[in-house]
């Protein structure tokens, strides 16, 4: 099992005739993600590498029974598209795109709180379920299909993740950027739920950074409801306070948002914290260890 | 985005945001006219992107306009060192003379991004002058919240809830409601991630004004305020970060002495720790971001080598979407033309990592390579040397 994209998840590309939008869908494609349908306003008819284009996701829906989407729009019409593709009654909608302004994404999260649709991102390289299907711009060989479910605010941190774990033999059963930005779609707590009830998923990565609070609160449903063993990295231990680090979310400001404080609250709810990234494959494995000796 | 105070108010104004009534001068000269237009007894307050100006010696009372010249005289040029500049504190440009309100309390307002909750919220606290965080930290009933959609502003029950709460009465309750909801509506229209208004003051004759004000704006939004973003004001930033952003590269210099290129905020954050835990310093972080070509490769190692503390360089690039080969022939064209004399350790994984490798090998460049990301960072802390 898996938690929300398997192999059945048949997915509409919104901005596929776009530059990246095509470039990714390909290499979706090329890792057996079923790709059904691209959506851009006004090429209707047309085809991108053997893929129906639709003038709207409803259409697009229809005729596909689409059940995914994939957004690759650029920034200032991405909310528009996020919108579009959950009142179309899109089930999971993954946004890659970067450079969201906030204020978008308030009004998005505002609408989408009473639908049934799930957002992941913006800002986020995707979610990959190893061997089944990948929605998403991370590199899908260096994942292996296994009991380690992957929760990442981060892109390439995430990938030395997948790699360290892979190296180690520890397959992942889902892997989720949940992205960079002040106010991602999913966050850590949707994904530690969804794991926790995951059959197949038998230990958690967790990899955080500095700004916001929501690794604090990730550590805080983590004590009451998680069962599985559960491992943290969380990056910017060295950052300055003030800057923003890159991710729009990663900023520590007022005094909130440390990495210290992050690392606390993890380590006072049992979960174990990798003191540096090149050991959160060996803590993941190290964490499984002492788990068997328990059971 | 961060913007001056004189700016900020400008902004502020136009939605109807009670300030000072106030003139910007770049010349000590022209402080005289403004004063003498502003009715004489001014406030002369240094323009820098740094709190603190006033214990700093920036913000100073003038009582008559040949005193307000004086004080233009001794701010403009000077170099004021805050608790936020650092101790190579910040050259002042300009200055600017507002008019001295009849002051009756000081308190403050505030609004920025509650991410947990998804709004913006709006802060209000009866001690002015101080930092919201030193309240939160030592009296957090004392900081009222109302949060609030953008698009539909704020509800006058919560406007009232804050000015109840600030104890405001008569006239005073008034304009302090109106300039809440000013300033709601100003953060939803203009994209701004932070205001703060500390302190707020009440004049002696009722009306809510903001003395000082502190605003930033969401970078990712500047596409649609292109007026706010001509207020960017590049003496505030750092050359090399100024540089950097021409191509889109993501630089912020650090105090350490050993440069980092990586792909990923989040790589290139645990980059910095990892380079610490083996007791060296960054220098910068540097994240060429997740489709760099070949010249954004080298325009960021020239960029990263023109900091003069830089003693060492550590590469970290996980291939996922840039492809290894590229960022290294982007690392060999970058080395050759500064012509590179401190060591150079490269991690390269990921997508095109042989051919990367190969190209590296064949270079002739004399660097390490790294073997994962705890090998790399202590090859490239022991060639430069332990700083902690």
């Amino acid at each position: 099992m898996s938690i929300w994209v398997d192999s059945n998840t048949k997915v509409l590309v919104q901005g596929l005739t776009g530059k990246e939008g095509r470039f990714h869908a390909s290499k979706c494609s090329e890792y057996g993600t079923k790709i059904v349908a691209g959506v851009t306003p006004g090429k209707a008819g047309q085809e991108i590498d053997g893929v129906p284009i639709f003038n709207t996701v409803e259409d697009a829906v229809t005729a596909t029974s689409a059940n995914a989407s994939l957004i690759f729009v650029p920034p200032p019409f991405a909310a528009d598209a996020i919108l579009e593709a959950a009142d179309a009654g899109v089930e999971l909608v993954v946004c890659i795109t970067e450079g969201i302004p906030a204020r978008d994404m308030i009004r998005v999260q505002r609408i989408i709180q009473g639908l049934p649709t799930r957002l992941i991102g913006g800002n986020c390289p995707g979610i990959i379920t190893p061997g089944q299907a990948k929605l998403g711009i991370m590199p899908g060989h260096i994942s292996i299909p296994g009991p380690i479910g992957v929760v990442s605010r981060s892109g390439t941190l995430t990938y030395e993740a997948i790699g360290q774990l892979t190296a180690l033999g520890l397959g992942q059963s889902t892997c989720i950027g949940i992205g960079g930005d002040a106010l991602p779609g999913t966050n850590f707590i949707d994904c530690l739920e969804a794991f926790a009830a995951d059959y197949d998923t038998e230990g958690i990565v967790m990899i955080g950074e500095i700004g916001g609070t929501a690794e604090e609160e990730a550590a805080e449903f983590v004590t009451q409801f998680v069962r599985k063993p559960v491992v943290a990295f969380v990056a910017g231990q060295t950052a300055p306070p003030g800057r923003r680090m890159g991710h729009a979310g990663a900023i520590i400001s007022g005094g909130k948002g440390t990495a210290a404080d992050k690392i606390a609250a993890l380590g006072a709810a049992g979960i174990a914290v990798a003191k540096t990234p090149a050991e959160i494959g060996t803590t993941m494995k190290r964490a499984l260890e002492n788990q068997s000796l328990i059971d | 985005m961060k913007v001056h105070e004189y700016q900020a108010k400008e902004v502020l104004a136009r939605y109807g945001v009670a300030v000072p009534r106030g003139q910007l001068v770049t010349e000590a000269d022209q402080a005289r006219a403004a004063a003498e237009a502003l009715g004489g007894r001014v406030v002369v307050k240094a323009q820098i992107h740094a709190g603190g100006r006033g214990k700093g010696g920036g913000v100073k009372l003038a009582a008559d306009p040949k005193e307000a010249v004086e004080l233009a005289n001794e701010i403009l040029g000077m170099t004021l060192v805050t608790k936020q500049t650092g101790p190579e504190g910040r050259l002042v440009r300009r200055v600017l003379i507002e008019e001295a309100l009849p002051i009756e309390r000081e308190l403050y307002l505030g609004i920025v991004l509650d991410r947990s909750e998804g709004f913006p919220v709006m802060m209000a606290s009866k001690f002015g002058g101080m930092e919201i965080e030193e309240v939160a930290a030592s009296n957090p009933n004392a900081i009222l919240k109302a949060h609030f959609d953008p698009d539909t502003g704020l509800h006058p029950y919560l406007a009232r809830k804050l000015a109840f709460g600030l104890e405001l009465t008569g006239d005073a309750f008034k304009s302090g409601i109106s300039f809440m909801n000013a300033l709601a509506r100003a953060y939803g229209d203009t994209d701004a991630s932070l205001f703060e208004i500390n302190p707020l003051v009440v004049t002696t004759d009722g009306r809510v004004i903001a003395l000082d004000a502190k605003a930033s704006f969401d970078d990712s939004a500047m596409f649609r305020h292109k007026d706010i973003l001509e207020m960017r004001d590049l003496d505030e930033e750092e050359p090399l970060e100024v540089e950097a952003s021409k191509y889109d590269l993501n630089y912020i210099k650090l105090d350490g002495n050993i440069g980092c290129m990586v792909n990923g905020a989040g790589l290139a954050m645990a980059t910095m720790d990892i380079i610490k835990h083996y007791g060296g310093e960054p220098a910068n972080f540097l994240d060429v971001g997740g489709n760099a070509s070949q010249e954004r490769v080298a325009a960021a190692f020239r960029v990263l080598l023109s900091d003069p503390s830089v003693r060492g360089v550590l590469v970290n690039i996980f291939g996922g979407i840039v492809r290894c080969d590229m960022v290294a022939r982007g690392v060999v064209a970058a080395a050759e033309e500064v012509e590179l004399s401190v060591p150079l350790v490269v991690r390269l994984e990921g997508t095109n990592v042989e051919e990367g490798r190969r190209v590296l090998a064949e270079s002739g460049l004399n660097l390490t390579v790294g073997e994962g990301m705890a090998d790399a960072a202590e090859k490239v802390v022991a060639a430069v040397g332990r700083t902690s």
